[in-house]
């Protein structure tokens, strides 16, 4: 579903990527970890288009947004869903407001269907009915990150881009968003990039990861990567983070 | 997007109603849907209702709850509904929109007359009370400030002169240009305005009086005032709320700093130093834009100018407007930094505290001024 080759990004005089490529198939979920400062959110953001690479080809959906025009970016845009790092909520509008906002822009869609999709996307990210009346400012960090997953799951996209989806999370709640994508993606058929620093939720959602070392993708299943000799790989999944999270995988796989 | 070919029909097959989903569901199509399904409505009750996915090429979310949704309101009807040959690609979809129970929506707020009336007047009273709320917590913000001066006064170290200058800095001579030039045009309009009223009775010379008098007591600092109340009071709020925004504040607290003295002291101090000698400035630059449209309108040549300024301009002509801007400057920092800590932790309250400071600080300043007006009357001056 993305397709991309010889990917070379520079913010601000530094190149974060070179000659960066990958693809991301159909049905996937796609982990990408890497360090500080790497650039793996500038990746995702350059995929979905805010940031203009300096070289390489991007295809969403086989079409490179830097060729089509305006009407047809809005088309390919809204067949992806993002989810920022803490939701990107509109501040000025309700939960409800939030989401409704897509489904309006996009489809033109008239109450009272418009506030019952709005009401299905809530219930379909697990939020409570009250929170739809509430500001964005009242919500939980938790709810946040719901709310904020209805609103890039308002137009059913085929392909969702999560940026640390569980980032700032307690443990239980970001339990709970992993649970959560991972039905949502066996219900609804998704494909999944997301940027990740969260061990745990590499390995209970992701079919595949990706690390961002030396400006280019490593990609493999956790096996792989055990298996691959490069530092940064073996100190983030060796180190005792990496071992305490692998255990729990381990521990599942025998029992 | 593709929206078409999404559908269904409805036959008669033996002692049942089959309805045929036929297309692709998807979100896309959902109006149209929704608007077909509506006719559903006048099934009779008691009727068997089977609806058969067989044909159904593509469903998503909405498509799924569009078809739940009508066998659910149908069955309330009395129609006994089933929904039949559900394609395993589809079975989960249905399951997770059939556990994602919709929550009802909130009830809208009843709609009647008396309501309505009643909603203005307790809006009105609430206004009324927070005005009253507003005004005794300035009053309280600035005991605060004048407590946290007192004990920064007792011990000098702990002032901070650098951000003391800084804010000198931005505040004074950051506002330079801009008070310079309006207040040069302000002088400029004033002299033009004034000698085309004058000349009908001969008094063109008195222009020069209307300039000295008008600009050093009221037009300079007040013009002055407004400016720095947009460039600076605003600066104070955005900055402050940005901080607060970002929990700053509350991390100087738990480090044993005093955001009062930390941030309001040297905006306040830094404003209220900077502030008359602003207004002096815009003072002497729209007297040359008065002098200089005199001169090109009446042919009152500089020296000229500069005599009759010295008839016309008393003692203290000069101190009243300036002995104003001390206070104009506290209002503005004091509103300003007031606004800054009430933001609240989003990026909307800060544009809307900013908007506030502003147009509160203006209003401030051209109440005082009229106070003074008064002081000064009753002191004859």
């Amino acid at each position: 579903m993305v397709r991309v080759r010889g990917l070379r990004t520079r913010v601000g005089g530094r190149v974060l990527h070179d000659n960066l490529e990958f693809d991301l198939m159909h049905g996937e979920v796609l982990g990408v970890v890497g360090g500080s400062g790497s650039g793996k959110s500038v990746l995702l953001r350059t995929v979905i288009g805010l940031i203009e690479p300096e070289a390489g080809d991007i295809e969403v959906f086989g079409e490179d947004w830097r060729r089509l025009d305006d009407a047809g970016r809005r088309v390919l845009e809204a067949q992806w869903g993002v989810l920022f790092q803490d939701g990107a909520l509109f501040s000025s509008l309700t939960a409800a407001q939030n989401i409704a906002v897509p489904l309006r822009e996009q489809l033109r869609l008239q109450s009272p269907l418009l506030d019952e999709v709005t009401q299905l996307k809530l219930g379909l990210v697990g939020l409570p009915g009250d929170a739809s009346a509430k500001y964005p400012a009242e919500l939980s960090g938790g709810m946040r990150k719901r709310a904020g997953l209805a609103r890039a799951l308002a137009l059913d996209p085929q392909l969702l881009f999560l940026d640390e989806p569980t980032a700032g999370l307690d443990p239980i709640a970001a339990g709970a968003f992993d649970e959560l994508i991972r039905d949502l993606r066996a219900s609804l058929g998704l494909t999944v990039f997301m940027v990740t620093h969260d061990l745990d939720s590499l390995i209970a959602i992701c079919d595949r990861i990706a690390v961002l070392v030396d400006k280019r993708l490593i990609i493999g299943t956790i096996a792989e990567l055990l298996r691959n000799p490069h530092p940064w790989i073996q100190a983030y999944f060796r180190g005792p983070r990496g071992r305490a999270a692998l255990a729990g995988l381990n521990g599942q796989a025998v029992g | 997007m593709q929206s078409a070919e999404a559908g269904f029909d409805l036959r008669t097959e033996g002692d049942a109603l089959v309805l045929h989903a036929a297309g692709r569901w998807l979100i896309a199509s959902a109006a149209a849907l929704d608007r077909a399904l509506g006719r559903l409505a006048e099934i009779a009750p008691g009727t068997r209702l089977r609806i058969d996915l067989a044909g159904l090429e593509r469903l998503d979310t909405v498509g799924a709850w569009l078809l739940l949704r009508t066998a659910r309101t149908l069955e309330a009807q009395g129609v006994v509904a089933s929904i039949e040959n559900v394609a395993p690609d589809f079975a989960p979809l249905l399951d997770q929109v059939a556990k994602g129970e919709v929550a009802p929506l909130p009830a809208p707020p009843p709609e009647g007359v008396l309501e309505r009336l009643a909603a203005i007047l307790s809006a009105i009273g609430e206004r009324t009370f927070a005005a009253g709320a507003e005004i005794r917590e300035l009053v309280g913000f600035f005991g605060l400030v004048m407590v946290t001066a007192l004990r920064t006064f007792r011990h000098p170290s702990r002032f901070r002169s650098a951000a003391l200058v800084t804010q000198m800095d931005r505040n004074g001579v950051g506002a330079l240009p801009i008070v310079g030039l309006l207040s040069f045009l302000i002088g400029v309009v004033i002299a033009f305005q004034g000698a085309d009223q004058l000349r009908r009775f001969g008094a063109e010379i008195f222009t020069v009086n209307l300039l000295a008098v008008g600009i050093l007591r009221e037009l300079g600092v007040l013009i002055t005032a407004i400016i720095v109340a947009g460039r600076s009071g605003s600066a104070f709020t955005a900055e402050i709320g940005a901080m607060e925004v970002n929990e700053e504040i509350d991390a100087m607290r738990t480090l044993g700093l005093d955001p009062v003295e930390l941030l309001v002291l040297p905006r306040l101090v830094g404003l209220v130093l900077v502030l008359p000698l602003l207004a002096a400035y815009a003072d002497f630059m729209a007297l040359v834009g008065g002098a200089l449209m005199s001169w090109g309108s009446l042919g009152v040549t500089p020296p000229f100018f500069v005599r009759q300024l010295h008839q016309a301009v008393g003692e203290w002509t000069f101190w009243v407007g300036i002995l104003k801007a001390p206070f104009f400057a506290a209002t503005i920092a004091l509103v300003g930094c007031r606004a800054g800590f009430h933001v609240s932790r989003s990026a909307e309250s800060v544009g809307r505290l900013t908007t506030l400071s502003v147009v509160r600080s203006i209003f401030l300043v051209i109440i005082i001024d009229a106070l003074f007006s008064v002081l000064y009357s009753r002191l004859g001056i």
